[in-house]
């Protein structure tokens, strides 16, 4: 049977992981290729690296880091941030990404993922959603890394997305990231039970019953968080074995 | 060893290419036709979409080439797909080493999404190429189509359906998984291959 996903997620900056991680048992937990070796032999599914480099040399220092990554670690991994064009996508397939992801200058120019869905394919373009949910009630798109509220409903973007060729749906509930009390389990069960693609859920992740939710009632594909496994609140071997126990189909 | 990727227009050679690194090996990507003939082994990897894969082929004279190879060849995803006789993918005529078709995943339960993404396991494992492995044992895939069970077939995995996750005729191999992305059970099947 298919399994659930585990994906943790690494930022990066300047070719570093960001957001400090007390891996005492690493040598240096600031290398994302050794950070990302270890949560692949932990057990992790798939990896995340984000990159929030903001400096004009970002495109060669980001490339040289994914080449780096390919060379060690023997799982899929996604890169993602301030991806914009087709050839951005080339070259970090080329040097060895399995999907990328897009966020803000998808929305602004929705053309480019049926761009790189015709180039590279559905498989490898994973759309990235930071949504808020406003006193209406409804779920909004946010961009810019939360910064920038829009007018367009998170549900309608995400299926005009598909339509165009997004292979994957990364939702980032920000109302529930960073607070440790769950995943959106609403927004998400709405996209994972009207889309034909995977929903990686992000976002809230706190303890292993809110990752057993998110599978049971949020009805994601995968999961991903970030510091709970940085700083070892939650490790993944644990963490596979209690969503094993409760009847959650993961790869151990 | 001289070992072969085939180079086309399909997607992941550089993954094969870096998976192979990673456990030592080192192998050489073309289309020369002599250098593929005459090579030790030959891996014939592929993402993509299978009529204009084949297209790629014919034009090259590669079709040709990869039908005829009697070293030990391993296709990986698309690659094993071509090996088969037809896709439903644009109904197309592959190589047709494999008997088995190609067919598209049609779920009736909306849960069920297409393309399949991410670890599932393969079963009812036999030859050498599954050595050391337990029964079961997880693999990366993404697909949208799949190989009908067959005689051919050497692993089963379930997805919608039953379906070979991997077959076997004489000296080729294919596996519709990801190798190369599939953990440490990937890299022995890639060892496991290098040995054949």
């Amino acid at each position: 049977m298919l399994t659930k996903r585990i994906i943790p997620c690494l930022d990066i900056k300047d070719g570093r992981t960001v957001k400090g991680t007390n891996f005492v048992d690493l040598r240096d937990a600031g290398d994302p290729v050794e950070l990302g070796a270890f949560y692949a032999q932990q057990g992790a599914d798939e990896l995340v690296f984000l990159d929030i480099t903001a400096t004009v040399e970002k495109r060669k220092t980001l490339s040289e880091l994914v080449n780096k990554i390919s060379h060690h670690i023997n799982i899929p991994f996604t890169v993602g941030g301030g991806i914009s064009s087709v050839e951005d996508v080339s070259v970090l397939l080329q040097n060895g990404a399995d999907k990328i992801s897009v966020n803000t200058a998808a929305f602004k120019r929705p053309e480019l993922i049926r761009e790189l869905e015709k180039d590279f394919g559905s498989q490898c373009v994973v759309l990235a959603i930071d949504t808020k949910k406003e006193a209406d009630g409804e779920w909004y798109v946010y961009l810019n890394g939360g910064r920038t509220k829009t007018d367009m409903k998170c549900t309608d973007w995400a299926k005009q997305a598909v339509d165009l060729g997004a292979g994957e749906i990364l939702l980032t509930s920000m109302n529930h990231d960073g607070t440790k009390q769950g995943f959106a389990l609403d927004i998400t069960y709405t996209l994972s039970t009207t889309l034909p693609v995977p929903v990686i859920a992000s976002g809230g992740g706190g303890t292993m019953q809110h990752f057993v939710d998110v599978f049971n009632n949020g009805k994601a594909d995968a999961a991903l968080a970030a510091s709970i496994f940085h700083f070892k609140e939650i490790s993944i071997p644990d963490l596979k074995k209690y969503l094993a126990r409760n009847n959650i189909n993961v790869r151990i | 060893m001289n070992l072969v990727i085939v180079k086309y227009n399909a997607g992941n050679i550089q993954s094969v290419l870096y998976a192979l690194e990673r456990i030592g090996v080192e192998a050489l990507v073309t289309d020369d036709h002599e250098k593929i003939k005459s090579a030790d082994k030959v891996i014939f990897p592929g993402v993509g979409e299978a009529s204009s894969a084949m297209r790629y082929l014919k034009e090259r004279g590669l079709d040709e080439v990869l039908k005829n190879l009697t070293q030990p060849v391993l296709g990986v995803c698309l690659g094993m797909q071509l090996m088969c006789k037809y896709s439903e993918e644009n109904s197309t005529d592959c190589l047709g080493i494999f008997d088995e078709e190609v067919k598209q995943f049609k779920p009736t339960d909306k849960s069920i999404k297409v393309p399949q993404i991410g670890w599932n396991n393969i079963y009812n494992l036999k030859t050498d190429l599954f050595k050391g492995l337990a029964d079961e044992s997880y693999c990366y895939f993404v697909h949208g189509y799949y190989a009908a069970l067959g005689e051919h077939t050497i692993a089963t995995t379930d997805y919608v359906q039953p379906y070979s996750s991997g077959l076997r005729r004489d000296n080729f191999y294919g596996v519709q998984f990801h190798p190369e992305k599939s953990a440490t059970v990937g890299e022995q099947i890639l060892k496991n291959f290098l040995e054949l």
